[in-house]
């Protein structure tokens, strides 16, 4: 079978998939050849044999963080569109909110997540706050620049047409803000798994990041590192939702580039 | 319709860009306006269509001897602006959809006139499958379904290659000559003002004033190698130049 014969997504994926497999193979070669404990480096199959053996407490764990992932990033993409939309409606929002939305980006996730747990107990809102906080501004900000780039002339010609400042943003701005938006979500919800795990390492009840601190403690690195392997899946998982999603949303998009 | 343009003037703070422009246009009249880039013949449109922000603008501007009301005017901007989201056929319903008509009322009056526009079979295609002469003319189409009675032409084939453009000035003429479209267009091209237009306004560099006004008084259909065309070609470009 020659390369070209491969059906689409296989001859996409391979390259990463052989990229993966000869480094996971050199891991494994290390680990046996220098015979160290796997406290300190487990080799690939004792992580995943491991993983394997735990998979019942791994599944129990990954729910949760899901869950905390998903609602974090949906009020996460509620609060960016509501501040994009209000800050492209209104220029003394967007003088307003600039400063705050910077600023919020500067906040140490690291300290401000114990204090969120202090002030909200261990249940969900604290984790979606953290959420929200390392996931929101990419979107905002990818929304609001996507307002802003519409073509002046493209606004001229719905004025010229008597188009309503609303009319002017669901016909032109909305619409072409679409692909700049896109890219803000892949970006951000890579950012968004791995908000959940460290919010809960900071405290849960249960969840991967509480998982993995547990297994720690015990020096149980193969597990953690399972834990780390389905976080690793989930992200890749998300992101390539989002092509879905997009392909969905704008066919124009992909279809303009073929 | 007729439109009446008394003294304009525009100024962007401290720069003026329009200067004591004056401008009749007779209903079904088509009048042409050639002057240097960047003189300020886009802004004459855009006060016109009153979308000019941040412009201190005076003078008078009339419609049938009265004020201005609704929106008389059809704009075609340089650019097609089709938008790739949207199908030809949608794109050119836009217009009507601002004014709020229906959606399904709006696709078949866009819809009737896809024929005659050189576009049958493209309706539901994406923009990006056009070619540029395609491209202009459902711009054009966007333009006149809309229904406004004065026809506003920016540049309309400035980005088009030099023979689409000669076959695109061929049908405008034709389908001007059968719809009797009251028009204004901006061109920087004295054959095409030539061919086109019943008469032709000459802007100066900024800040623009109209230099000059050159009748062309020759039949139509025309023919582009018409030396009475070639005559009022050479007195443009003379006028151009002074």
């Amino acid at each position: 079978m020659t390369r070209a014969a491969l059906p689409g997504p296989v001859r996409r994926l391979w390259p990463a998939a052989a990229l993966v497999a000869a480094l996971l193979a050199g891991w494994q070669v290390a680990v046996t050849a220098t015979g160290v404990r796997p406290q300190v480096l487990p080799s690939p199959l004792r992580v995943v044999e491991q993983g394997w053996a735990f998979r019942g407490q791994l599944w129990e764990n990954t729910l949760p963080t899901l869950q905390t992932t998903l609602v974090g990033f949906a009020v996460s993409l509620a609060v960016a569109w509501t501040v994009a939309v209000a800050v492209d409606f209104s220029p003394w929002l967007r003088r307003a909110l600039t400063p705050l939305l910077v600023a919020s980006q500067t906040l140490p996730v690291v300290a401000i997540a114990p204090l969120l747990i202090i002030w909200f107990g261990f249940g969900l809102l604290p984790k979606v706050l953290v959420i929200a906080l390392v996931t929101f501004f990419p979107v905002a900000v990818g929304l609001i620049e996507g307002f802003a780039a519409t073509d002046r002339a493209a606004t001229a010609l719905l004025r010229s047409m008597g188009a309503s400042p609303w009319q002017r943003f669901r016909l032109v701005r909305l619409p072409g803000a679409l692909p700049r938006f896109f890219t803000a979500l892949r970006i951000a919800i890579t950012y968004a798994v791995t908000g959940a795990i460290f919010a809960e390492y900071v405290g849960a009840r249960a969840g991967l990041g509480i998982f993995m601190q547990l297994q720690r403690n015990q020096f149980r690195t193969d597990l953690v590192l399972a834990a780390v392997g389905v976080t690793a899946v989930l992200s890749v998982t998300l992101f390539a939702l989002t092509y879905l999603v997009q392909r969905a949303v704008t066919p124009w998009y992909s279809g303009d580039r073929r | 319709m007729k439109v009446t343009v008394r003294e304009l003037s525009v100024a962007y703070g401290a720069l003026p860009v329009l200067d004591d422009v004056g401008l009749d246009v007779a209903p079904g009249e088509f009048v042409a306006i050639v002057g240097p880039s960047g003189c300020g013949k886009s802004t004459l449109f855009g006060a016109l269509t009153g979308i000019l922000d941040g412009a201190t603008v005076t003078g008078e501007i009339a419609v049938d001897g009265g004020p201005v009301r609704g929106a008389p005017f059809g704009l075609m901007p340089q650019q097609d602006l089709l938008f790739p989201w949207r199908t030809v056929l949608d794109n050119t319903t836009i217009g009507l959809e601002v004014a709020g008509v229906g959606r399904r009322a709006a696709r078949e009056r866009a819809r009737a006139l896809f024929a005659p526009f050189g576009l049958a079979g493209f309706e539901d295609a994406r923009p990006g499958e056009l070619s540029g002469g395609m491209r202009q003319r459902a711009a054009l189409l966007r333009t006149v379904v809309a229904g406004r009675e004065v026809l506003l032409l920016d540049e309309p084939f400035g980005a088009l290659d030099a023979l689409t453009r000669t076959a695109m000035q061929d049908w405008l003429a034709a389908m001007r000559h059968d719809h009797g479209w009251t028009t204004v267009l901006i061109t920087h091209d004295v054959r095409e003002a030539a061919l086109l237009a019943d008469r032709v306004l000459i802007f100066s560099p900024r800040p623009a004033t109209v230099v000059r006004e050159v009748a062309v008084d020759v039949d139509r259909p025309r023919d582009r190698t018409d030396p009475r065309l070639a005559a009022v070609e050479r007195e443009l470009l003379a006028a151009l130049r002074a």
